[in-house]
C-alpha cells in the first residue's frame, strides 16, 4: 500500500447492509476471543488442578454476575464459531450471491439467538 | 512480500485458517458434548487426561495459536496503517504483532503444561 492511490471510502457516512454487520462482528468477536482464551486456560487450569480447586472454581460460577459474564462470553465464542461455519459454506460456493449474503446473515444472527438461548439455559 | 504472514504466502494461510478453523469446531463440539451430561469433576478429569484427549487437546491449542496469529495480522493490515494512522501506522502494526507473538507463545506454554498436568 504505498502507491498513494487516493482513498474515497468513509464507511462512517454509509448505511451498512446487514452482511457488513456479520463481517464486521465476526472480525470483532474473533478480537474478543482472544483474551477470551486466556480465560478459558484458566478456567482449563483451575477445572483440572484438583478436585478443590474445581469446586471452587464453580461455586465462583454460581454467582449471578459471573454466570451472565460467562454466558456472555460462551454468546461470542458460539457467534465466532457460527459466523466461521457460515464462511466455510460460502467458500464452498454456496449463498456467494447478495441475496444469499443477506439470507446467510439472518440465519448466523438467528443461530446465535438461539445458541444464547440454549447457554442461558444450561448454565442458569 | 510482508515477512508477518504466518507461511509467508496468502494460500497457505488460506489453508491453514480454514483447517485450524475446523479442528477448534470439532474441539468445541467435543468438549460441549463431555461437559454438558456430566458436570462433574470425576468426569471431567477423567475425560480430559485420557491420552487422545490431551492429544487432541494440543492439537486444538496450536490450531488457536496459528488461527489467532492469521486473524490478528488479517485485522492489523486492514485497520493499523500508513493510510489509517499515519507514518506511525507501520511501526505500531509491527509493535502490536510483536505484542500477539509474545502472548500467543505464554499461551502455548501455558496450555501445554495445563494440558499434560505440569500444573
Amino acid at each position: 500500500m504505498k502507491d498513494g492511490r487516493p482513498v474515497n471510502l468513509d464507511i462512517s457516512t454509509m448505511k451498512l447492509p446487514i452482511t457488513a454487520w456479520a463481517s464486521i462482528s465476526h472480525r470483532v468477536s474473533g478480537i474478543l476471543t482472544i483474551p477470551i482464551f486466556a480465560l478459558f486456560l484458566w478456567v482449563l487450569q483451575l477445572s483440572l488442578e484438583s478436585k478443590e480447586s474445581f469446586q471452587i472454581l464453580q461455586e465462583n460460577f454460581s454467582a449471578p454476575l459471573a454466570k451472565v459474564f460467562i454466558i456472555l462470553v460462551l454468546t461470542v465464542y458460539s457467534y465466532h464459531l457460527l459466523a466461521g461455519i457460515k464462511h466455510l459454506i460460502m467458500d464452498l460456493g454456496y449463498g456467494e450471491t447478495f441475496e444469499g449474503g443477506v439470507i446467510g446473515a439472518k440465519l448466523l444472527f438467528a443461530c446465535t439467538g438461539i445458541s444464547f438461548i440454549l447457554i442461558s439455559w444450561w448454565l442458569w | 512480500m510482508n515477512v508477518t504472514v504466518f507461511n509467508r504466502s496468502g494460500i497457505s494461510d488460506w489453508i491453514l485458517q480454514r483447517a485450524s478453523s475446523v479442528i477448534m469446531l470439532a474441539y468445541s463440539l467435543t468438549v460441549a458434548s463431555a461437559v454438558i451430561p456430566d458436570t462433574s469433576y470425576e468426569a471431567w478429569s477423567v475425560f480430559m487426561t485420557q491420552t487422545w484427549m490431551r492429544g487432541f487437546s494440543t492439537l486444538a491449542l496450536l490450531a488457536m495459536i496459528a488461527h489467532s496469529w492469521i486473524g490478528v495480522w488479517a485485522v492489523l493490515t486492514d485497520y493499523v496503517t500508513v493510510r489509517m494512522l499515519g507514518s506511525l501506522g507501520e511501526r505500531l502494526r509491527l509493535f502490536l504483532l510483536v505484542l500477539m507473538g509474545i502472548l500467543l507463545l505464554v499461551y502455548l506454554l501455558w496450555g501445554v503444561f495445563i494440558i499434560w498436568g505440569f500444573i
